[in-house]
């Protein structure tokens, strides 16, 4: 049975001052309309795509809550306690505005929402009809959705996103296969709860979808990776985690392994965290200790940080003191402004079937004319300046600029396949003897630069799709993702736990010895089913090896190479970027716009009387 | 680094990438190994190997990779065939837990017993190996090679496992894992490093898993009166840093 659809949901793009930046990813640019909107609804939901892009948003509308609006923050870093009053107050209908990230994408519904505002684009249709649906319950009025984009691919995207939704048509999942370390986790988990037979588990996990292709001896290797850690080298046959019974049964050893298990169930492994606690100082010594606890973030955002720099947390401003350990300490800072910027780029890559949506769009002249002049005209420009890619085939620029010379491809597949593809093409550039010096990526595009030239590179060759063989596995096995992928697979799998009776060990601790296990298990067993299943996880959860390799061939022997003179308008966001992954501070976001705009105006440059309006 | 430090230490590039340094009047050469080497004494140092750490946490059921002996081994082999010593002594903490001697593989056995032939192997005691060297020298089928003592003087060092509060001239101990980390780029890189004033020295530990604790932290730090020189282990170079860069 199939219930009412209701009435469709209204989704806007709000263009601030009828203006579309030409980089950025925040949206912040827009916070005066998107405080007007607040103003006008009752409850708005705020939704950002990270937590540092929370705080940031959080912040800035505070800056100008001229009128005291109760707009409060929720994401998953806050203390539990403080996601809970949040939900408490929404639910009261105390609120006017809550900033959030995917923590309230699903859920229950707390309060009634009548307003979704999407700052930056939602990067998946599938994902902001999820959003969109936190609003309004009643079936016979619309969902008012408002959508702020970040740039101008950004104005693409979400305009494809709106038509997505228009047509009910969903981001397809790519079939998932199972992965082994899941497996080895159930098996244990079999173990604990009663004596398995073999064949029966074997029998029972390949009815499940995901294992319909798993084979006997597969099965059986998880078994051995559960029993004694599947080491060529046996000498852990006496320590076995679960043993065979009289009757042939597999179980348990004792009921100590059993506990352990429990405390380490669960396939979701999040990132080494720090509790951020306020700081304060014994009496008597000069060392700081621990205090209350606001919050947990992630061990990278502390690592580049020095004492003393300020940064905005569970909204307010706080110099960091140091890490203690498990905890960063922080104390609360008189500085309005922090020092170090708190947002980054998306947390998810723009989805497949939208970057299609977004490549025929951006083909296809009569579609231009929905969106707004500003972009229409940097449309044109570029076509007069370099030219407008089709839907299938990969435009190439390449330019010089400063003392350095530019490679900028705009493939549309996503910040993860760009990054991979640009840490291949990098290493093809070195072999080239071309002198890569560096490379950024956003969704849409990616940029490398060198010291000599690219113009009259073998661009088929380059992109030739056998890179994911033999440099895709030697990258690979230098890569910092690797070691990445392996602790989780390691702690999935139940080779490593990451709580004892007694004393948790935390990822901070957890993530130095994984590094030091990694390296000793490759040089003596490189086949070991671990690797091998962290080999798989990174190639399609942080690599996107599956969509790169579908980009090679949809390109193959379609590349379109201009070679410039200046650079392009469609280069304008990616360029900025490397200032933006270069620097942090008041200083830098000066130099940063500076650089911003001084590229813009080097791209506007002669550019025709009609096309002005472009900048 | 402040001058008066640079002044004690004056520590130079040894050709093997190592750092040449003196410690209380002794030359010292820290090598990337993360070994010491005496050059004037033909003596190699190395600290905290923790031998069967990995069996010691798969006994009690976590299964971390058997080969931790064997990789240890390997780099000392390494170090032992490139500098041909007169003496080797082991810093302390060689052995992970008591049991750790009963639960390691003849060949790696059969591989210390070659190493130390025609040297002086010296085994000092630290505080997890205790009763693994008095058990391992008592039982007549599981023989370590060498002798075991508590410390050690060696001209102007005096090697003691555990660093004391008030140590004796020219202290050379481990038993803490230093590491420190360096940060640019918006990356950090961390490892694990020596930490020395001229005055005395801490090693790094050379077992294959073992962890480090941070040089900032006051369990290192506070053994100081100035800020001392970290000295990081790198791929072929040992990095001198001054304390004040890390993170």
């Amino acid at each position: 049975m199939l219930g009412d659809p209701g009435a469709p949901p209204v989704v806007d793009v709000l263009v601030s001052e009828g203006r579309v930046p030409w980089a950025g990813h925040t949206g912040v640019h827009a916070i005066p309309e998107v405080y007007d909107a607040i103003k006008r609804a009752d409850l708005s939901l705020i939704f950002v795509n990270t937590r540092w892009q929370a705080e940031f948003v959080f912040q800035s509308l505070w800056a100008i809550n001229e009128d005291d609006l109760p707009i409060a923050l929720h994401h998953g870093s806050l203390a539990a306690e403080q996601r809970r009053k949040v939900e408490a107050a929404m639910a009261r209908g105390d609120l006017k505005a809550v900033v959030c990230t995917s923590t309230l994408d699903l859920g229950i519904d707390w309060g009634d929402v009548d307003l979704v505002i999407q700052l930056a684009a939602p990067k998946g249709a599938s994902r902001l009809v999820q959003r969109i649906g936190r609003a309004n319950h009643r079936l016979d009025e619309p969902s008012r959705a408002l959508m702020v984009p970040a740039s101008r691919f950004e104005m693409l995207e979400c305009q494809a996103a709106r038509e997505a939704v228009a047509e009910n048509a969903f981001d397809w999942e790519p079939e998932h296969t199972g992965t082994l370390d899941t497996l080895a986790q159930h098996v244990m988990g079999c173990a604990c709860s009663e004596a398995f037979d073999l064949p029966d588990l074997f029998a029972e996990v390949t009815t499940a979808g995901p294992y319909r292709g798993l084979t006997y001896e597969a099965f059986e290797e998880v078994v051995d990776l559960v029993a004694t850690g599947g080491y060529a080298l046996r000498t852990y046959d006496r320590f076995a985690r679960i043993v065979r019974t009289r009757d042939g049964k597999w179980t348990v050893r004792n009921a100590q392994m059993a506990q352990r298990h429990r405390m380490n169930v669960g396939a979701i492994v999040s990132a080494a965290n720090l509790n951020v606690r306020v700081a304060g100082r014994r009496a008597s010594g000069k060392h700081l200790v621990a205090g209350r606890k606001i919050g947990e973030a992630e061990e990278w955002y502390f690592e580049q940080m020095t004492p003393g720099d300020t940064f905005v947390f569970a909204g307010q401003v706080w110099a960091f003191q140091g890490i203690v350990k498990t905890d960063a300490l922080v104390s609360p800072a008189v500085d309005k402004d922090p020092k170090i910027p708190s947002y980054g780029g998306s947390k998810f890559p723009l989805g497949t079937s939208l970057a299609e949506r977004v490549r025929r769009m951006v083909q296809d002249r009569d579609h231009w004319r929905v969106l707004p002049y500003d972009v229409q005209e940097w449309l044109e420009l570029q076509a007069l300046r370099s030219a407008i890619p089709e839907a299938q085939t990969l435009l190439v620029e390449t330019f010089p600029r400063g003392t350095r010379h530019f490679l900028v491809a705009y493939p549309f597949e996503g910040r993860l396949a760009h990054t991979t593809l640009a840490m291949l093409l990098t290493r093809r550039l070195d072999r080239m003897g071309v002198g890569p010096l560096g490379f950024v990526v956003t969704d849409y595009s990616l940029a490398i630069w060198s010291i000599r030239p690219m113009d009259d590179l073998d661009l088929d060759a380059l992109f030739e799709p056998d890179m994911l063989g033999d440099d895709l596995e030697a990258w690979l096995e230098e890569s910092f993702m690797m070691k990445r992928s392996f602790r989780n697979c390691a702690l999935i799998s139940g080779l490593i736990e990451q709580r004892q009776p007694g004393a948790e060990k935390t990822g901070r601790q957890v993530t130095f010895s994984t590094d030091l296990i990694y390296d000793v298990l490759r040089r003596h067993q490189p086949d070991h089913l671990l690797l091998r299943t962290a080999r798989a996880d990174a190639a399609t959860g942080l690599l996107d090896v599956a969509r790169l390799g579908q980009l090679l061939s949809r390109i193959h022997g379609r590349i379109m190479h201009k070679a410039l003179d200046r650079p392009s308008p469609f280069c304008v966001p990616v360029l900025v970027q490397i200032g933006r992954e270069r620097v942090g501070g008041d200083a830098a976001e000066m130099i940063l716009d500076e650089t911003a705009e001084a590229l813009i105006a080097e791209v506007m440059e002669d550019a025709p009387e009609a096309l002005k309006g472009a900048a | 680094m402040n001058d008066a430090l640079r002044e004690i230490l004056s520590p130079y590039r040894h050709p093997c990438g190592g750092l040449k340094l003196t410690v209380n009047g002794e030359a010292c050469v820290l090598r990337c190994s993360g070994a010491l080497w005496l050059p004037g004494r033909q003596t190699l140092i190395a600290s905290d190997l923790h031998l069967e750490k990995g069996s010691a946490f798969a006994a009690r059921g976590q299964m971390l990779p058997p080969y931790d002996s064997p990789a240890t081994l390997a780099r000392l082999e390494a170090e032992i065939d490139a500098l041909d010593p007169r003496a080797v002594v082991l810093l302390g903490d060689s052995f992970h837990d008591s049991k750790a001697v009963s639960r390691m593989d003849g060949a790696q056995l059969a591989r210390l017993e070659r190493l130390a032939a025609g040297r002086d192997w010296i085994w000092l005691e630290g505080n997890h190996d205790l009763d693994a060297l008095a058990g391992a020298l008592a039982n007549p089928f599981k023989r370590l090679p060498g002798r075991v003592v508590e410390t050690l003087a060696l001209g102007g060092l005096f090697l003691i496992h555990e660093p004391q509060a008030d140590p004796a001239p020219g202290e050379v101990a481990g038993h803490l894992h230093p590491a420190a980390r360096v940060a640019a780029y918006g990356r950090g890189v961390r490892r694990p490093c020596f930490v020395t004033d001229g005055r005395r020295l801490i090693m790094p530990a050379f077992g294959a898993f073992t962890g480090g604790l941070d040089v900032r932290d006051p369990a290192i730090a506070g053994l100081f009166p100035t800020p001392p020189l970290a000295a990081l282990l790198g791929r072929d170079k040992v990095h001198a840093v001054a304390f004040e860069t890390l993170r």
